[in-house]
């Protein structure tokens, strides 16, 4: 066990190191310049001095060699648009912002996702049933920048429950997590409808209910637990895209998160935040994937992780 | 105790109709082992699972008949009467030990869950019944056994966790739906003896379903043989295995395996395969695997004649215009010896 967490944990590193190596290299493919979109017309020699800055006027190895020395000491660099910030400020700002909504979305998604979709299956086939189902296709239907100013319209101007936008009380987290939460809800609530249809077919359910448990009891005790595996193991990934920040949700709601970042990086070819959200997205990724892993073993006792094989 | 009148259930698919029971009828004496042997379809299962309240498919039907458990109607019951009913007074144990226990909860937990619904017994005491019922099924080291989980279990152990679910409340009836049929020959004998203790010391009634003839000789009092969903014939088992009263359980006997027999011998098959539920014959299902076929066989489903006390059979060779024959030969044999 033991071992299999500090082999796990060297593989870990080594994907992160191969996501930076190959951001690296798309990322020197896309063609243009950091300053070249720049509204003021630089003259030549100013131009080659700010690149000179930057080491971009070296050959592309030896500027890999260079980041990948920062980057061992976790210095990402600095932001080229705005000198004064650094590229870890800017995820150590908006990474919690996003990490605030991505959590409370991904537990709303979760638990009602789980519960619509054993209701459904307990329900095969019936009225509540079909309703779920078509609660879930259009969950999964409506991109949540359709759903985000509809609720902003209902629950913020008609209704004054909630800040239209911005960033500062929970009150101001409720609207974006549940735009954000709509569709994994949806997702999970599908997953888990035919992964519970499957179990509550097999003969220990048959088993409870010859020990005259109630169908709910059955279900609670019996089935999710039983039912919940390929859902966890969809939840993982879902989860790390949700918790490093969504750039459409920030951008509706004017969130100060580290989606945006993400995205405008690319455009303004602003190296080192390509480079820093990246490795960022990816480390969250590959760590929740562990845990996600872990976790299999919490929830089926005939999962044992071992070095050997791939793990499982 | 338990008695089945008239039981006829239906399966609803898209190519029609399937007739799984038909009019089947018996009753289960307190502290009674019955067997209910036959093969693979012809309805033993769908039989017990409807007595058990286990058939609220979709697509099963109850169509007629009464399951009266100690005078009430088991089929009439509300769900919530009947999930009374279900793991204290009638418990069932099933054929596949592997998948009739959840995976993923404690062995201790599973047992301790229908205690739980039945009894208003405390925690505390509920933890020490699972230790007394898992050690009363021969189950070594019992207070770690119970926080273990299924996969750490054997198959002859899984199955004596299964009777102990069963045993959990002190039921009247236990339903065993094949418990032997997955296990090899020294767990089977061991875990036949396990229910056959139960039955003498706790007088509990036991239905035995198997198709294994030795099983029955073994165990059960009485012997029911179901065919195409129907009662062939009950007897009382030694009577049955001298005298069988119907061609198909005298083709059962015969093709059993006999130890005291050349080697070299070959086992006697029964010719054709069972009819199509969807379309049963009007006539005796076995019409057209029988030796001693009749005219009358093929248009008319033979009522059950009383063959000797307590032994009925479904076979128009007992009836007196069939003339003498092997089967009221065999009768009247008895009868003179008797004399």
């Amino acid at each position: 066990m033991n071992i299999y967490i500090v082999k796990r944990i060297f593989t870990m590193l080594l994907t992160i190191w191969a996501i930076a190596t190959l951001t690296f290299i798309i990322m020197k493919c896309i063609p243009g310049d950091p300053f070249a979109s720049d509204s003021r017309a630089l003259p030549e020699e100013v131009l080659q001095n700010v690149r000179a800055k930057y080491n971009l006027d070296k050959p592309v190895p030896v500027q890999y060699a260079l980041y990948m020395k920062d980057m061992l000491s976790f210095d990402l660099g600095v932001s080229l648009n705005s000198e004064t910030r650094t590229v870890n400020e800017i995820i150590k700002q908006g990474a919690p912002v996003s990490a605030i909504i991505g959590l409370q979305a991904m537990i709303i998604a979760a638990i009602f996702g789980v519960i619509l979709g054993s209701v459904s299956a307990l329900n095969h086939r019936k009225f509540i049933d079909y309703f779920a189902t078509t609660i879930a296709i259009i969950g999964i239907s409506i991109p949540n920048f359709i759903l985000a100013p509809f609720l902003i319209k209902y629950f913020a101007v008609d209704m004054p429950l909630f800040p239209v936008a911005r960033w500062g009380t929970w009150m101001h987290s409720v609207l974006p997590s549940i735009a954000l939460a709509v569709t994994p809800l949806a997702i999970i609530a599908r997953f888990m409808r035919s992964s519970m249809l499957e179990v509550l077919k097999q003969d220990y359910i048959m088993t409870a209910n010859s020990k005259g448990l109630s169908k709910y009891k059955i279900v609670w005790s019996h089935g999710i637990r039983n039912a919940i595996l390929p859902v966890v193991s969809f939840i993982g990934p879902l989860f790390a895209s949700l918790i490093t920040g969504t750039f459409v949700i920030e951008q509706i709601f004017a969130i100060p998160g580290i989606g945006r970042y993400f995205v405008e990086s690319v455009f303004n070819r602003d190296y080192p935040v390509i480079m820093g959200t990246t490795i960022f997205f990816s480390a969250v990724l590959v760590f929740v994937l562990f845990i996600i892993d872990m976790s299999y073993r919490l929830i089926d006792p005939r999962i044992k992780l071992t070095s050997e094989g791939d793990g499982k | 105790m338990l008695e089945v009148n008239h039981l006829d259930v239906v399966f609803r698919t898209y190519g029609g109709e399937v007739k799984a029971v038909r009019d089947v009828s018996f009753h289960v004496d307190h502290g009674e082992i019955v067997a209910i042997v036959g093969e693979s379809g012809s309805g033993k299962s769908v039989t017990v699972k409807t007595i058990a309240g286990l058939m609220q498919s979709e697509n099963a039907e109850i169509r007629n008949g009464n399951v009266l458990l100690n005078g009430t109607d088991l089929l009439k019951m509300t769900e919530k009467e009947l999930r009374k009913v279900k793991g204290s007074t009638m418990t069932m144990v099933f054929q596949d030990s592997m998948t009739s226990l959840n995976p993923t909860m404690k062995v201790g937990k599973q047992i301790e869950e229908s205690i739980k619904e039945h009894t208003g017994l405390s925690k505390s005491e509920r933890k020490d019944k699972v230790i007394t019922i898992l050690k009363q099924v021969g189950i070594p080291n019992p207070e770690l056994r119970a926080e273990q989980y299924p996969h750490e279990f054997s198959g002859g152990m899984r199955q004596r966790v299964m009777i102990a679910i069963a045993l959990a409340c002190n039921p009247e009836l236990l339903i065993a739906d094949e418990p032997t049929t997955a296990l090899d020959v020294t767990i089977q004998a061991q875990i036949l003896d396990l229910l056959k203790g139960l039955q003498a010391n706790y007088n509990t009634s036991i239905i035995l379903i198997t198709h294994d003839l030795g099983v029955v000789a073994e165990t059960a009092k009485k012997v029911i043989v179901m065919y195409a969903g129907m009662v062939v014939e009950k007897a009382p088992v030694d009577q049955i295995f001298k005298h069988p009263g119907h061609p198909y359980t005298e083709g059962l006997i015969n093709s059993m395996p006999d130890v005291s027999t050349d080697k070299n011998e070959r086992l006697i098959p029964i010719e054709g395969s069972p009819p199509d539920l969807f379309s049963p014959p009007t006539g005796c299902p076995f019409v057209s695997r029988c030796k001693y076929a009749m005219e009358v066989c093929e248009h008319h489903i033979p009522p059950e004649f009383e063959v000797k006390y307590n032994h009925f059979s479904r076979c128009w060779l007992h009836d007196e215009r069939a003339g003498v024959n092997h089967f009221n030969a065999n009768k009247e044999g008895e009868e003179t010896d008797q004399k």
